[in-house]
């Protein structure tokens, strides 16, 4: 992939048109030429927060950019879109506690033990940006408004469970944020993260395109197409037998 | 208000596997049969088709086809002087529900035990002496032999339409395939899938250090197969999303491409979904079950009386069906007295990671659940333990199933968690690195068991199971010795880095492991060490049978499906041309 600097990203950004899916899908790509293109990256779309308050996402937009940063391999959580992601997860199901059992007697137990709070996800955030936001107002500086470093230093405290973020403890939030970020980086497009692909483009993951009979035994040969994400097998190949009743 | 139904033969708990091969069996031979099965129906068309079964967040991360754990959870501790807490979310194992059952997910790894496995306490006796194991282990013999179960083994290969080479067929060692085998009766019902990269580059190097690399046996098959009830499987494509999901392609033996639909063409079959059984029923007596309660999917609680009651749902809830009714009596580890909830065992996961130059591409995403390449030299009792200080080992495999990248993104120890280093390195390794899987076994000791919880209930009212485990030293020893192993044959592919990951305690529920929880209700020919006899029936109730991975007295090196289908169809055996014609004790105790 080439290198692009992160002006002549942000630059790309800017001048890009969106890719029709229907060229996305062409078999006819020859390798080299695809190889020479830099990624071809869809304009940020401007994410409608649902779940976040203004506040909260001056912190969340900073911190994911920290967690995964735009770089020569290309855009971080920020063009990615897993801001957006995070928002739709924590403003729905997720958030809500799916698939969490809910039910008390609470107490911290050993770390083998995994996570015991009585907190959803959605309670979780807030409570937790809450604390974060205040405590750095008191400071005097935002998230937000600090140097890269010194944000980098702040998220390496939360990680290290420095901080008592109203009863939740930092570290717990912090892996949730990560955590998160990195399912929302890699995630199919189709929840509001990986826009256009874009990770899965950086590490050569062919997405929810799925028969390799041919191409497996050709062993050390690189897998040279577009992704396809699950919105582009949207065509639907349905898998009936004749012999087998599709709803016995 | 309860509601009284009509009396039926037969009542099985669990409508997975077992299930559907118990009931489709006992159907076919005339009796009235109902299964209730407590999650939804669903085949695969409509519910397992593309493009959204390949959904990496909703069925990896999400756990879409797991047991609702919002509803019935299990708690959990390391040591019984510490209190058990909700597992809250699964990830270290993952119980499925539905119709089909926790098979629906799998990989398709269909090995068969070796006939060691079977006899372990004794052999362990013999050959390494009295004294050789830590006093803690319990580990005993199943009461049945590699040699009874082996056409039991050769009917579920078929069944399944396993794809792989044959070791030893009759005692002829055959090459290509694994020399340390215990004997078959013929070779497997279709060939070996293609090799990946991978598997190809363990193969070479584990040669060349003198080792007998041998195809994964995969129930993904190589080639369109019709097993002998009649069902038609299509060749697997190697969409690489196996594991946790269901199959859209008709590629992957589950009941529902394999018996499903022949059980649910027969009339004397019924299936009811979305039905919560609460309990057996017991008589006054307590030794004899008159059917079961349950409770369904809109909140009405009915009795279903039967002659015979089979319980064939997930190990773990097999354990906890039989400590809820009453049937048996429950372990207790301070006195070792008891049996229900005795001898759970897991699996003793290690890795190797080996990383490589940008010029070897790997394509870890093009895979099935089971097309990779392994060695069994370091499994079971293949290798001489003595001086060791353990016994049982892992086999060692070029076996990933997948490079979904949420939870595939592979980076050497030492990379930061988060940040610029972290994104470069997965860019850097993600398509140029071979993860080998240490499969290891899993012995019992009496202060490992399952139990009911004290404090923590279900949607239903009714207490979880409690889970008390951790690593005995024994298999950690062993996780060290066979992980050492692993990294010379990274080393010998030529990679630039090789890293090995040996399994450590404590055992946590945070990471993701195996799905192979056995014991609990334990087979032996002992009622003091045993739940059920050789037959799977209770030594208590004798018209209940208990048929799971909850009977493996420990766990061995292998995945456990292929001998749990060996056994399903061992009992059924004894069902059908014992127990139904003359019901009552088979073993007497």
């Amino acid at each position: 992939m080439d290198k692009v600097t992160r002006r002549s990203f942000v630059t790309t950004i800017g001048a890009a048109t969106v890719v029709p899916a229907t060229a996305l899908l062409s078999h006819s790509v020859p390798a080299s030429a695809a190889a020479a293109k830099p990624p071809v990256v869809e304009e940020s779309a401007k994410t409608t927060y649902l779940f976040f308050n203004a506040e909260e996402v001056l912190f969340i937009e900073a911190a994911c950019e920290r967690l995964i940063p735009a770089d020569e391999s290309g855009p971080g959580a920020l063009g990615a879109g897993v801001s957006n992601y995070l928002d739709k997860q924590l403003g729905g199901a997720w958030g809500a506690g799916e698939r969490l059992y809910r039910s008390g007697p609470w107490q911290s137990g050993t770390p083998s033990q995994g996570y015991q709070l009585p907190f959803t996800p959605a309670e979780l955030f807030h409570l937790s940006l809450r604390a974060i936001n205040r405590d750095l107002a008191a400071q005097g500086t935002p998230f937000n408004g600090m140097p890269a470093e010194a944000q980098d230093a702040y998220l390496q405290s939360l990680e290290s469970g420095a901080h008592d973020l109203d009863g939740v403890p930092s570290a717990v939030f912090f892996d949730m944020l990560l955590q998160m970020s990195v399912e929302g980086f890699f995630s199919d497009p189709v929840y509001g993260g990986n826009r256009n692909m874009v990770a899965w483009r950086m590490i050569g993951f062919p997405g929810a395109y799925a028969d390799y009979f041919e191409a497996i035994d050709r062993h050390g040969v690189k897998f040279e197409r577009e992704p396809m994400s699950l919105a582009q097998d949207g065509q639907g190949h349905i898998h009936t037998r004749q012999d087998i009743p599709a709803n016995l | 208000m309860v509601q009284r139904l009509k009396e039926v033969d037969v009542v099985v708990i669990g409508v997975g596997m077992v299930g559907s091969m118990v009931a489709k069996e006992l159907a076919a031979a005339g009796y009235k049969v109902v299964g209730l099965e407590r999650g939804q129906t669903r085949f695969t068309v409509p519910e397992f088709q593309s493009p959204a079964i390949h959904d990496e967040l909703r069925f990896d991360v999400r756990k879409a086809l797991m047991q609702d754990n919002t509803r019935e959870a299990m708690t959990f501790r390391n040591q019984s002087s510490q209190t058990a807490l909700p597992i809250r979310r699964w990830e270290s194992f993952l119980p499925g529900t539905g119709l089909g059952g926790s098979m629906v997910h799998w990989n398709g790894q269909t090995y068969r035990f070796q006939a060691n496995d079977f006899q372990l306490a004794t052999r362990t006796r013999e050959r390494y002496g009295k004294n050789f194991l830590d006093p803690d282990v319990t580990i005993q013999d199943w009461g049945v032999t590699y040699e009874e179960l082996e056409p039991y083994y050769d009917r579920f290969e078929h069944l399944l339409g396993t794809s792989g080479k044959a070791g030893n067929i009759k005692g002829r060692i055959q090459a290509g395939g694994d020399p340390h085998e215990s004997p078959r009766s013929r070779e497997y019902p279709t060939p070996p899938q293609k090799e990946h990269f991978q598997g190809a580059m363990f193969r070479k190097a584990a040669s060349s250090l003198g080792y007998h690399p041998f195809p994964q046996p995969s129930s993904n098959l190589s080639q369109p197969y019709t097993n002998p009830e009649g069902m038609k499987l299509n060749a697997c494509v190697f969409c690489g999303f196996c594991e946790r999901y269901a199959c859209e392609h008709y590629a992957k033996s589950t009941p529902q491409t394999i018996i499903l639909p022949v059980l649910l063409a027969n009339p004397n079959f019924e299936l009811r979904t979305g039905c919560q059984v609460q309990r057996i029923n017991l008589d006054s007596t307590k030794k004899h079950a008159t059917g079961v309660t349950y409770i369904d999917a809109v909140g009405r609680e009915f009795e279903q009386p039967a002659s015979l009651v089979i319980t064939a749902s997930f190990a773990l809830n097999n354990v906890r069906m039989l400590l809820l009714s009453g049937v048996g009596a429950p372990y207790d580890p301070a006195t070792g007295q008891g049996v229900v909830g005795r001898n759970y065992a897991y699996q003793t996961m290690s890795s190797v990671a080996s990383f490589f130059d940008e010029d070897v591409i790997i394509n870890p995403f093009m895979a099935s659940g089971a097309s990779g390449t392994l060695i069994n030299d370091f499994a079971g009792d293949n290798f001489d333990h003595a001086g060791l200080g353990f016994i049982g080992g892992a086999f060692i495999g070029a076996v990933n199933t997948n490079g979904r990248p949420i939870q595939y993104h592979p980076v050497p120890p030492g990379t930061p968690k988060w940040g610029k280093g972290w994104k470069q390195a997965v860019v850097k390794h993600y398509n140029h690195s071979v993860m080998f899987s240490l499969h290891g076994s899993s012995l019992a000791q009496k202060q490992n068991y399952l139990d009911l919880d004290p404090t923590y209930r279900d949607a239903w009212g009714q207490p979880l199971l409690r889970m008390t485990f951790d690593f005995p030293q024994n298999d950690l020893k062993m996780a060290a010795h066979v992980t050492a192993k692993a990294v010379e044959i990274g080393k010998a592919m030529g990679a630039k880095q090789v890293e090995g990951s040996p399994r450590k305690g404590p055992y946590t529920v945070t990471q993701y492991q195996t799905t192979h929880n056995t014991g609990g209700t334990v087979m032996g020919d002992n009622p003091k060490t045993s739940v059920v006899n050789r037959y799977l029936q209770s030594w208590d109730v004798p018209n209940v049978f208990v048929v799971g991975a909850s009977n493996y007295p420990q766990n061995a090196s292998w995945n456990p499906t292929c001998t749990l289908g060996a056994l399903t169809y061992w009992a059924i055996d004894a069902l059908k041309n014992k127990y139904l014609k003359n019901p009552g004790h088979l073993v007497s105790a």
